[in-house]
């Protein structure tokens, strides 16, 4: 850990003009990605900016029938949110999916949309990494590879991204809304919420320099079916191989997103209208264009049999 | 005390104490946070400066140069050791990459220098500031690549090859024959507490106070690593968060932690960081192990033949796969071998049951492909080829009325018994209790919803090993008796087993009795390892309070052998006194060990069990979920069933693990294994186990000692595996022999979903 200052911001204002004031400065929250990867000198901000006093804790419904959910409301609570284990069930299911019980405690909406990769070659900082040092190269590609991405990924950096909660974010249409250091408020899609990697795979979010997370709206309830399904190697507290998440309408309509298998959470809308013609038919547009290796070829048929078990759950 | 006949009645088979189901004495102690761990002695050692080592980048080549400037100039920096200022250093006999490198590296993250400074914070952003220029060099990390130019080597216990009879020429000519290949993968003891060290020295005299299952190698070690008379090192290593085989050595903590102490001139305290764990110290080595088996067509095994390969750094052993083929079952011809390769990778050595833990994860899984093979239930196969003799042993000679035996038959001429063997019983009594009639004999035929359903089985075996092993008991005048010997507690439960045994030899409840352990003053035990821990030291405790006995029998004025300790009192005829009276204010002290002489020529020595796991297959993901385990142990006198059964389902997690998950993955371009935290070398999690029963068959074993008791820890793990992947194909029909068995390694032979 390289020493750095700290201020406890007060209101979301503050916190965000601080961030402007000082280029190399970090939000946190619940920290339980950042402190980590700043005692392996992975991440060095010369400031911390602790959000936790700010006013967004909470889960409101707003005027036209959508969820705002507050940046800082925990994992654990919103599984727990009643409105959210009826009308988003995938979600709830996706936070329980995650970590454990003390990390969920901790852990807070919109650091879980930002929490870093688990490559192993990222943790090894003797390990040359694109997303650490730009330019400096890959050595997860040629490496052991079993957890990396499948596709949308580069030359440059072959990452996944760990959230189960950003995949169902994802299939939900989620919102992000934030903050600049200036003041002025943004919308953004969580569809482009996350990068792919290209050539720059140590820029992974669109947000800009000291831009906040205030809230994420949840779109009006889809109805349907919700099945969360993560596979892994063992029963808890391991991060996907892959994980598929879908809604299932009464009329074989439904949306699919799937966790593990690239830097972003991974939705395909016209693979969707296939649904009525079956897994098979879902497949070649859902994964158009992946590139596996040895160690994650698996990848590609289990999301298949994954999809297709979960189908037929959801179906009933 | 010499043991060299087997032990008649004696006060331990009063059983008032021992074979209680006794809650640790030491657990209030540390379910407080009390129990000083070797990173916490500020009690002892206050102002302890901090250590923080630095790894080598690379895993094989030189330091071309090392520039120590910019940490030195970081704040709060006292010091940084390199293995050019440390002075000169001596190498340990049980390491072999050196525990402080340059300017030769050989291996991923060996240490090559420690920066002391007055905050851990700050310890570790200036090891940052540490710039060296490395000269690479290739090197050999893939076993498969390099298998074929292992050589022959012994292994610990002995020669790592053995033939007896015409094996060739048997398997040749067997009616049914057997040939498969099985891979287990490197593996990490994973143990909580890291590798650490507070250090501090006296003028000359160095004090470490550190996390090692045995004592007396660790002192002995850091003082032939410092060069320094034995006399003046003291080790001391109470409490052990976990060890597993991970702490029988010195490592790097120990050593890095005492040169930095001595550079600063006040105490230092080491711990490894996880990852240092991990490639910094010892792990257990991958094996490929080839199984050859010939049968008589009705299935009796006529040929059998084992050979493992392993790979480790110049001067290390392979890993003893082949051990328990040796033992297991009858056959005529038979023949084991063992290969070892250079590997580059970070030192391999022992894990919990080294060899048999592999070695059974691959024959195991052989007996019950054979017993497919034969049409015979895999429990019918393996009593079928039961022995009650060493079948793969030069015969040793046998006592002439060896008591032990006498129960089952007159002892054949020129074979060597087992002491005890019930492996049948533990069949049977498993089968029963696990309902493995219901077991379908054809795979993939049940199913639970998205479930497959199956059930395997698997023999458990771990050899008996005896070590010299001495305490000191003393009597004081409140009627305490304190024990003092090296001995360890790795979370075993020593401190427990040790008071009841003092309790009982004494006459006393085990609230009379203070156990201290863990200090190289104190006399010198067997230590924790190889599961010789339980039986041995408590075996010594027996032999100095035997001598304890003998001495207040003397001041009672009675002649020991009709004397009685009961109650708090000494008894002979009607006279009576307490034994705080006995000892008076100045107390009376005894010190004895036990050693173990001949009996272990005559008899083999072994435990036994029997494993049984149903599984649970996702038809669709290939997720493996274990549903229920059973073991079945046959192991001597369980000293404390309470502590016992902890360490079997400890050790049945970890079997567990080993055949689901656990594998260190090497990057076989730089040499190193790459998941080095515990978020990515997974182990199982309580969500893994949901169901775990352990059956101990009521046995005493005289021949191991006076205790009549045996090995245990590490029987719990032999065998797990293989019971776990029997399972699997039971499920699924698909039989994997490269372990860890992933779902990506099911997932193209399961059924196609629709």
């Amino acid at each position: 850990m390289k020493p750095f200052s700290y201020e406890r911001a007060e209101t979301v204002e503050q916190a965000a003009a601080s961030a402007e004031r000082n280029p190399n400065a970090r939000f946190v929250a619940g920290g339980t990605n950042l402190l980590d990867l700043m005692k392996l000198q992975i991440e060095t901000p010369s400031h911390l900016i602790d959000v936790n006093k700010l006013a967004l804790y909470k889960i409101e419904p707003t005027p036209d029938g959508a969820l705002r959910i507050g940046a800082l409301v925990r994992n654990t609570d919103l599984a727990a949110n009643e409105r959210i284990r009826r009308d988003y069930a995938v979600l709830s299911r996706a936070l329980l999916a995650g970590a454990n019980g003390q990390l969920r405690n901790q852990a807070t909406t919109a650091g879980n949309l930002l929490q870093r990769t688990r490559c192993p070659y990222f943790y090894d900082t003797n390990m040359p990494c694109n997303k650490r040092k730009p330019g400096g190269g890959c050595s997860a590609i040629g490496g052991f590879t079993r957890h990396h991405a499948i596709i949308g990924a580069s030359d440059a950096c072959i990452a996944t991204h760990p959230s189960d909660m950003a995949v169902a974010l994802r299939l939900l249409d989620a919102t992000v809304e934030t903050v600049r250091g200036d003041g002025t408020k943004r919308t953004i899609p969580v569809a482009d919420f996350h990068r792919l990697p290209g050539d720059t795979p140590h820029i992974e979010t669109v947000l800009e320099k000291g831009e906040l997370i205030t809230a994420v709206v949840l779109p009006r309830p889809l109805g349907g079916v919700h099945v969360y399904r993560k596979v892994r190697d063992r029963a808890s507290f391991a991060f996907a191989l892959i994980s598929v998440a879908v809604v299932v309408q009464r009329d074989g309509a439904g949306r699919i997103a799937l966790g593990g298998v690239a830097h972003k959470p991974w939705r395909v809308e016209a693979a969707e209208a296939e649904l009525p013609r079956g897994v098979k038919s879902v497949m070649e547009p859902l994964l158009a264009g992946a590139r596996t290796t040895q160690d994650n070829a698996f990848k590609r048929p289990l999301v298949q049999r994954t999809l297709a078990s979960v189908l037929a759950e959801a179906k009933g | 005390m010499r043991f060299d006949e087997p032990a008649e009645t004696n006060p331990i088979d009063q059983l008032k104490v021992i074979g209680q189901p006794l809650s640790r004495i030491d657990g209030p102690l540390k379910t407080t946070g009390r129990a000083p761990y070797a990173y916490e002695r500020h009690d002892v050692a206050p102002n302890a400066a901090y250590g923080y080592v630095v790894g080598s980048a690379i895993a094989k080549g030189r330091i071309r140069s090392l520039n120590v400037e910019e940490v030195q100039k970081a704040s709060g920096v006292l010091t940084v050791v390199t293995a050019e200022n440390a002075g000169a250093l001596g190498q340990g006999n049980f390491n072999f990459a050196k525990l402080l490198c340059g300017p030769e590296i050989q291996h991923y993250h060996q240490a090559l220098a420690v920066v002391v400074a007055e905050t851990f914070e700050q310890a570790r952003s200036a090891a940052s500031l540490l710039r060296i220029d490395y000269g690479p060099e290739r090197g050999s990390y893939d076993l498969e690549e390099v298998k074929d130019t292992g050589r022959p080597a012994q292994i610990t216990s002995g020669p790592g090859d053995s033939s007896v009879g015409d094996f060739a020429g048997a398997f040749a000519a067997a009616a049914m024959k057997f040939d498969e290949t099985y891979r287990t993968p490197d593996e990490a003891h994973a143990m909580m507490e890291p590798h650490a060290t507070t250090a501090a020295w006296d003028g000359d005299r160095l004090t470490v106070w550190t996390s090692n299952q045995m004592v007396d190698w660790g002192r002995s070690e850091l003082a032939r690593t410092l060069g320094m008379p034995k006399e003046n090192v003291r080790l001391v290593s109470p409490f052990i968060g976990g060890g597993f085989g991970a702490k029988l050595f010195l490592r790097s903590d120990a050593l890095l932690a005492a040169l930095g102490a001595r550079a600063v001139q006040r105490p230092v305290k080491v711990a490894l960081q996880r990852a240092l764990v991990i490639n910094n110290t010892v792990h257990r080595p991958a094996t490929i192990q080839r199984i050859r088996i010939g049968t008589t067509a009705s299935g009796e095994i006529t040929a059998i033949a084992h050979e493992s390969w392993s790979g480790n750094l110049p001067g290390g052993k392979p890993e003893a796969a082949v051990q328990q083929t040796r033992y297991l079952y009858a056959g005529e011809h038979r023949l084991t071998a063992t290969r070892l390769a250079l590997l580059d990778l970070p030192e391999g050595n022992a894990m919990r049951a080294p060899g048999e833990a592999p070695g059974m994860m691959a024959l195991e899984v052989a007996i019950d492909e054979m017993a497919e093979k034969l049409k015979l239930d895999p429990i019918e196969f393996r009593l079928k080829n039961d022995t009650h003799y060493v079948p793969d042993n030069p015969v040793r000679p046998v006592s002439p009325d060896p008591q032990s035996i006498a129960d089952r038959e007159k002892p054949e001429p020129n074979k060597r018994p087992f002491s005890q063997r019930r492996l049948a019983e533990c069949f049977r009594v498993g089968a029963e209790q696990f309902d493995w009639q219901k077991r379908s004999a054809t795979p993939r035929q049940v199913r639970e919803g998205r479930w497959f359903i199956g059930i395997g089985t698997a023999a458990a075996f771990r050899n008996n090993q005896l070590t010299k092993s001495a305490a000191r008991v003393r009597l004081d005048g409140q009627g305490v008796i304190t024990v003092e010997t090296d001995m360890t507690d790795i979370g075993t439960g020593s401190y427990t087993i040790i008071a009841q045994t003092a309790a009982e030899m004494m006459g006393v409840p085990v609230e009379k009795v203070v156990v201290r352990l863990g200090d190289s003053m104190f006399p010198v035990s067997a230590g924790s390892g190889g599961q010789w821990g339980g039986n041995c030291s408590t075996a010594g405790v027996y032999a100095a309070c035997v001598k304890l006995r003998e001495l207040l029998a003397q001041k009672f004025g009675a002649n020991s052998a009709d004397v009685q300790f009961t109650d708090g009192l000494v008894k002979a005829g009607n006279r009576s006194a307490s034994l705080a009276q006995l000892a008076g204010d100045a107390g009376v002290v005894a010190e004895d060990a036990i050693e173990f002489a001949n009996l272990r020529d005559s008899y083999q020595q072994s435990t036994f069990g029997a494993h049984f796991v149903e599984v649970g297959v996702d038809v669709a993901t290939g997720e493996t979920r274990i549903r229920r385990m059973l073991a079945v142990c046959a192991s001597g006198r369980i000293l404390n069933p309470k502590t016992a059964r902890s360490q079997v389902i400890g050790a049945m997690t970890m079997g567990a693990g080993a055949a689901l998950m656990e594998d260190l993955v090497v990057d076989k371009r730089f040499g190193f294994f790459v998941n080095h935290d515990l978020a990515s070398y997974e182990v199982p999690v309580h969500a893994d186990i949901p169901h775990q029963d352990v059956v101990f068959l009521d046995e005493t074993d005289p021949v191991s000692s006076p205790m009549k008791a045996k090995g245990l820890a590490e029987l719990g793990i032999c065998g797990v595996g293989a019971a776990v992947a029997n399972a699997i194909y039971n499920a699924t029909g698909v039989r994997i022999r490269d372990y860890p068995i992933t779902l990506d390694k099911l997932l193209e032979n399961l059924p196609e979903l629709s």
